[in-house]
């Protein structure tokens, strides 16, 4: 089991969106699905400590979250946001970014290519990028931790339908090359099917 | 040097200008003349206070009464900055703090330096501009940093999921808040003399001191300036930017919802 989430309340803009929830999420593909206003991106944002529960508990790999050196379970447990938001500089700045502040080098090259990004990425500068290749960067650089969770918050609900498809495309790919799980929030039921082998639905 | 004497009828003669900025306010319908009586009626009223506060200070010629008087302008600079700092959580700390350091670091080092002799007749006015200056800077670096903060956010927070500490991902913010804070004094302090002439010279042309001696007085105070003005935005801001974090680098909330 890598996330035991025990009877846990959360607020978000002075709203409780999590009230008296629990929940597993086994390694593997997970999905959350709900409506807007569930809560999905939320209990993501728990998963890494971005926030914490107003009550309840959260154990990774057995051990309450709390725990952890939250540094480096971010390092771990890592999110994708929902938006693009990149650091200035090129590709290769924001995908060394994440291993350089834990002190170690990156493998650029394979973080892109497992994120579907051809050579000659490493060199352009964000602003230059399209959204969908903005988005393929975010998870490069997530994916340079080498994390054991991705936590990855809409991934395609900026994108348009082929670019969409093309991401899908990665994360079906990363699911089989790499040994790494994933929970992913989507509204997209179908999409859920698609990419994951279980769902955890917000009421 | 010789003194001029400024009579109460100069002062009254000069409030014809005022006129000029409240007809002008009027007739273009600025909406301003409110904002320019009370500005007026202020400047009269606070700076009478403060020369009668300044000369009984001269008079008892005690350094206590010098660092009580910059106390209080600490704190008052503290109070008036943290207004404009609304987005920045529990601005006023890091704001005192940040002042009290510029003009204790930046007076003291006049002093060592014997570019001033610690004595009431110095201190006074240089801790007066010291401050002003400081607080100024430190106001509009919180402020921006406040509004930086909150634009940002979902980077900030895009930075902190990839393991980054509180102050690795508000850097990139951080530093332009300090930009910010600082390069109105700079761009002064590159024209000074070109295309304005700071108070301290004209105050000491007027007052009929050698040009001379006017420049390297003023020279003076410029260089204090620019240091008194980077260490309180840098001190503003680096105490500041923690305040929008809790210990387990997560951004607060609070932080970033939107002001009014």
């Amino acid at each position: 089991m890598l996330f035991a989430l025990d009877d846990l309340r959360a607020s978000r803009g002075g709203r409780v969106v999590l009230d008296r929830f629990t929940a597993e999420i086994a390694h593997g593909s997970t999905a959350v699905v709900g409506p807007s206003g569930a809560g999905k991106s939320t209990l993501l944002r728990l998963l890494n400590r971005l926030a914490d529960p107003d009550a309840g508990t959260i154990r990774y790999r057995g051990r309450d979250l709390r725990e952890y050196d939250v540094l480096a379970l971010r390092r771990t447990v890592t999110l994708v946001p929902q938006l693009p938001c990149l650091l200035d500089g090129t590709v290769a700045d924001n995908v060394a970014y994440g291993p350089r502040l834990a002190g170690g080098d990156a493998d650029v090259e394979r973080a892109l290519s497992l994120s579907g990004l051809g050579d000659g990425f490493a060199g352009r500068r964000v602003g230059e990028l399209s959204v969908g290749e903005q988005q393929r960067v975010m998870l490069a650089r997530a994916l340079a931790l080498e994390p054991e969770v991705l936590l990855l918050d809409e991934p395609t609900s900026a994108l348009d339908a082929a670019t969409r498809t093309g991401i899908e495309r990665t994360l079906l790919h990363l699911r089989e090359e790499l040994d790494v799980s994933y929970v992913l929030v989507t509204h997209d039921e179908a999409q859920a099917e698609r990419l994951c082998g279980r769902i955890v639905r917000l009421p | 040097m010789s003194s001029i004497h400024v009579t109460l009828g100069d002062v009254a003669a000069s409030v014809a200008l005022v006129a000029v900025a409240l007809a002008i306010s009027l007739w273009e319908r600025t909406h301003l003349e409110g904002d320019v009586l009370v500005a007026a009626v202020r400047a009269f009223v606070q700076l009478t206070a403060i020369g009668y506060v300044i000369k009984f200070i001269f008079d008892q010629d005690e350094l206590i009464f010098v660092i009580a008087l910059i106390a209080v302008m600490v704190v008052f600079g503290a109070l008036t900055a943290r207004r404009r700092a609304r987005r920045v959580p529990h601005a006023f700390w890091p704001l005192l703090i940040a002042l009290a350091i510029a003009a204790v670091t930046t007076l003291g080092l006049v002093v060592a330096l014997g570019v001033f002799p610690a004595t009431p007749r110095y201190l006074v006015p240089v801790g007066g501009m010291v401050i002003g200056n400081a607080m100024t800077a430190a106001a509009v670096a919180l402020n921006r940093l406040g509004d930086e903060v909150a634009d940002s956010a979902g980077r900030i927070e895009a930075t902190l999921a990839l393991g980054a500490t509180s102050a690795e991902a508000v850097r990139p913010v951080a530093r332009r808040s300090l930009q910010s804070g600082v390069i109105p004094l700079i761009d002064s302090t590159k024209t000074t003399g070109l295309i304005f002439f700071p108070g301290t010279m004209v105050g000491m042309l007027l007052a009929g001191a050698a040009p001379v001696d006017a420049v390297r007085l003023q020279l003076v105070l410029l260089y204090t300036l620019l240091g008194s003005v980077f260490t309180a935005a840098l001190v503003a801001v680096l105490l500041a930017r923690r305040n929008f974090f809790t210990p387990a680098h997560q951004l607060r909330e609070s932080a970033i919802a939107p002001s009014g």
